[in-house]
């Protein structure tokens, strides 16, 4: 039972990645590719109907972690206090900037809500790509089964851990690059004229920069997390997902190349759901590793008491075919390019 | 240890209580929603749809506020409550789950096509969807009122091998008789809010001799659902909400209504201020035996005073569930009063006429967002010193790696955001008013929009506004 919440979890995850992922993405880029107010309300309105929407698997995620999970929602959140407050800070800036743009429109304020909006889109996608490399690299988890991380320390993967050391920022670059180049495939679909020929444009050099760093920072989570290897070895056809990764970044070069707006943003969510994939199957039976592997918390020690989770099975497949609906719908209905108004409505 | 505690409880009880701000309104004006909705089915009249686009900005406004202020309160159960997480995780879990899985989802899928898709979605579509969003904005209250009254009063639960609180019966958890009746008390007051920042609106509009006809509605609106929920709030929620109170949580009981020592015909207090240290009410207003008949339908029944129970089981902040408590109750007395006057100046055709009814309407909005905000207070300080009560004490439940200056750095950052939050939130909701149904309610959302390009029509007009 415990294994199959691990995998619905990785699921819900991996689903919220793909489709925040593509609005903070947007946000991420929101300053380099539009420059005129009509540009910018272009890509405010790519994701304008569907972005609050996409936050929500985030809450869902969580919740469906805590209730599966407990100990491991207590001693993470708890252990990642500092950095993840600050990524509600964000997430609060960047809820606001755009609402308040889209309701008020003036010159004044519209360039502070851009950058708003621009800047905490940027430093959420660091955020949550250092998160990763943490529980990739593993805390100082000890018999308690708590831990504390500061923010920063001495950016080593010494014995006093930060949450930003030289690794965890690394992977944190890469999925600022990978969700921009996402983001960016996301506006080329729902753009037209300046903004969607800018974005492609910028999708396909940062995609450069994502094949490369994912060699490397691939190269460097064998040496620092070496259980992930083992686990490959062990579980020879869990090298799908890496070969999914791959086939996905080569995707998204190839349907750039011949233009081909929605195959090059499936490609990228691909790439995305096999990079994390990759991850999570490494990683498990552990749900978050220790340095001193005796105290990782894994799906044994940290999942919730057996009824509860089967009956949480049977609600949890009830609400998610009627969540997937109301997306294919809401999604349907807001599909197409978008239309901006030359002006400011006033 | 003591000292970090408290930092933690401060830091939930802030956000939290800003949070509520928004809920409540939402929560009551998705109601008022359908209300015009239905309206505008019925009668086919484009002023009620109009009327509905109003609502649906500052509805617009205040779900985004509280999405964004809720989302720490979920974190929070993880960040700051480690210790309560671990252990009742696998129970409470389970609601705030399926508050996301059942609720959010239906909730944001539907708000989105409520105030983009208008047109796409015809007439009945569209007051599905308001109907849609609607059910997902109580039934996310239920999970979450499911929640705290499993804290409040927990059932179907059992203590596993390892000492973990685990779930015994779903639907145990789900019935739990203190979730339904706290769930309805809850919803009305939600309910109150919405019913008089609409009838508010109304009033100022009135009193200000512009978009008269919107202020007729809303003001007809507010005090016809308003008078229904102002007199259930009382009878039966409250009252039921007293005895489950009585039966379950004496010592709550005891300090709600100030009473120190246990006395048979315990009389009502109305004013007064509780002196916790010589453990006596100064200046006592009182009705003779009246909590004993309101409690037990018996004029000489016996109540128990905070005496009757050891020290270490008080509430720890006796002065503020006294307060609360009372403040609630006599605001919620003055609810009563105002919204029947308006109904009965409603029934005698005067009400719009009547211009100290509307200024009294008018100048009421803060009150229910006081009642509501000293409720929850009331339930909250009152199951003090628990957090799971009579499983879990506060001070254990806290998470014991973070110290309370970190706990300091993180209240401190959520104050400041906040307060900008709050002026921002004045201010859109203001200019909103400010703006009227007459401006906002003719032409679908200005806000960035997506539209179907099979659909051009709708970028059309946008762009014929400019």
């Amino acid at each position: 039972m415990g294994t199959l919440w691990f995998c619905l979890v990785a699921l819900m995850i991996a689903i919220y990645v793909l489709l925040d992922g593509f609005d903070l993405g947007a946000g991420a880029i929101h300053l380099f590719v539009a420059k005129t107010d009509e540009e910018r309300r272009q890509v405010l309105a790519s994701i304008g109907p569907v972005w609050d929407g996409n936050e929500v698997w985030l809450l869902a995620a969580g919740g469906t972690l805590y209730f599966a999970f407990p100990a491991l929602y207590a001693s993470a959140f708890s252990g990642f206090y500092l950095p993840l407050m600050i990524v509600l800070w964000l997430l609060i800036l960047r809820g606001t900037s755009i609402e308040f743009r889209n309701h008020i429109h003036s010159p004044v304020w519209d360039p502070l809500w851009d950058f708003l909006f621009c800047s905490s889109s940027s430093l959420l996608c660091v955020f949550f790509g250092a998160a990763l490399g943490n529980v990739v690299r593993g805390v100082p988890l000890d018999a308690s089964g708590y831990f504390f991380e500061p923010l920063w320390t001495n950016f080593q993967l010494g014995d006093e851990l930060g949450i930003l050391d030289w690794y965890s920022i690394l992977v944190g670059v890469l999925a600022l690059a990978a969700l921009a180049v996402h983001g960016a495939l996301w506006v080329t679909l729902k753009t037209t004229g300046t903004v969607r020929d800018r974005s492609r444009r910028l999708a396909s050099q940062c995609s450069w920069v994502v094949l490369l760093l994912t060699l490397v920072v691939t190269f460097l989570t064998f040496r620092v997390q070496p259980s992930i290897a083992g686990q490959f070895r062990k579980a020879s056809w869990g090298a799908i997902f890496p070969l999914l990764a791959i086939a996905g970044l080569l995707g998204v070069r190839w349907a750039i190349a011949r233009a081909d707006e929605l195959k090059s943003f499936f490609a990228s969510a691909l790439y995305l759901a096999g990079m994390l994939l990759s991850v999570v199957f490494g990683l498990f039976p552990m749900v978050l590793p220790a340095r001193n592997p005796a105290y990782s918390l894994t799906v044994e020690n940290s999942q919730a008491a057996s009824y509860g989770l089967k009956i949480g099975a049977i609600w949890w497949i009830l609400g998610i075919i009627l969540a997937t609906g109301y997306f294919a719908y809401v999604y349907k209905s807001f599909a197409g390019k978008v239309i901006v108004g030359k002006h400011s409505d006033e | 240890m003591g000292h970090a505690v408290d930092a933690h409880r401060l830091h939930f009880a802030f956000t939290v209580t800003f949070h509520y701000i928004f809920p409540q309104l939402t929560m009551g004006l998705a109601l008022l929603l359908v209300y015009l909705k239905t309206k505008a089915l019925r009668t086919g009249d484009e002023h009620y749809n109009r009327a509905a686009r109003f609502w649906a900005k500052i509805f617009g406004i205040n779900f985004a506020m509280g999405v964004v202020t809720g989302i720490p309160m979920e974190f929070q159960f993880g960040t700051n409550w480690a210790e309560f997480s671990k252990s009742a995780g696998g129970v409470i879990g389970q609601t705030l789950a399926m508050e996301g899985v059942f609720s959010f989802f239906l909730e944001s899928s539907f708000l989105g096509l409520f105030l983009f898709g208008e047109k796409k979605l015809g007439r009945i579509g569209h007051w599905i969807s308001a109907f849609l969003v609607w059910l997902g904005s109580w039934l996310s209250g239920y999970f979450i009122v499911a929640t705290d009254a499993w804290m409040q009063h927990p059932v179907a639960y059992r203590v596993g091998a390892n000492g973990q609180i685990e779930l015994a019966s779903f639907w145990g958890l789900l019935l739990n008789k203190w979730a339904i009746w706290q769930y309805a008390h809850t919803i009305l007051g939600a309910a109150q809010t919405g019913c008089f920042v609409m009838a508010a609106v109304g009033a100022f509009y009135l009193l200000t001799h512009r978009d008269e006809a919107y202020g007729r509605t809303f003001v007809k609106g507010g005090v016809l659902v308003g008078i229904v929920a102002a007199v259930l709030q009382l009878f039966p929620t409250g009252d039921m909400q007293g005895k489950l109170i009585a039966t379950h949580q004496p010592v709550t009981l005891a300090a709600m209504e100030g009473l120190f020592e246990s006395r048979d015909g315990a009389p009502l207090a109305i004013l007064g201020q509780p002196d916790v240290e010589h453990r006596k009410l100064d200046n006592p207003l009182e009705i003779p035996r009246m909590l004993s008949f309101l409690t037990y339908q018996r004029w000489k029944a016996n109540i128990k005073g905070l005496n009757d129970f050891p020290e270490d089981l008080w509430p720890d902040r006796i002065e503020m569930v006294y307060y609360s408590y009372h403040i609630m109750v006599g605001l919620g007395t003055i609810f009563i009063a105002v919204m029947a006057l308006a109904a009965l100046q409603l029934w005698r055709g005067k009400l719009f006429e009547s211009r100290w009814m509307l200024w009294l309407l008018m100048l009421s909005v803060p009150l229910p967002y006081i009642a509501n905000t000293a409720g929850w207070i009331t339930a909250e300080v009152g199951r003090q010193p628990w957090l799971i009560y009579g499983l879990m004490r506060t001070a254990h439940g806290s998470s014991p790696r973070v110290s309370a200056g970190n706990v300091w750095f993180t209240l401190l950052g959520f104050m400041g955001m906040y307060s900008v939050l709050a002026i921002l939130w004045l201010f859109l909701t203001w200019r909103e008013i400010e703006l009227g149904p007459e401006h906002t309610g003719h032409l679908p959302e200005p806000a960035p929009n997506a539209v179907d390009d099979r659909e051009p029509k709708l970028g059309a007009e946008v762009r014929n506004r400019s």
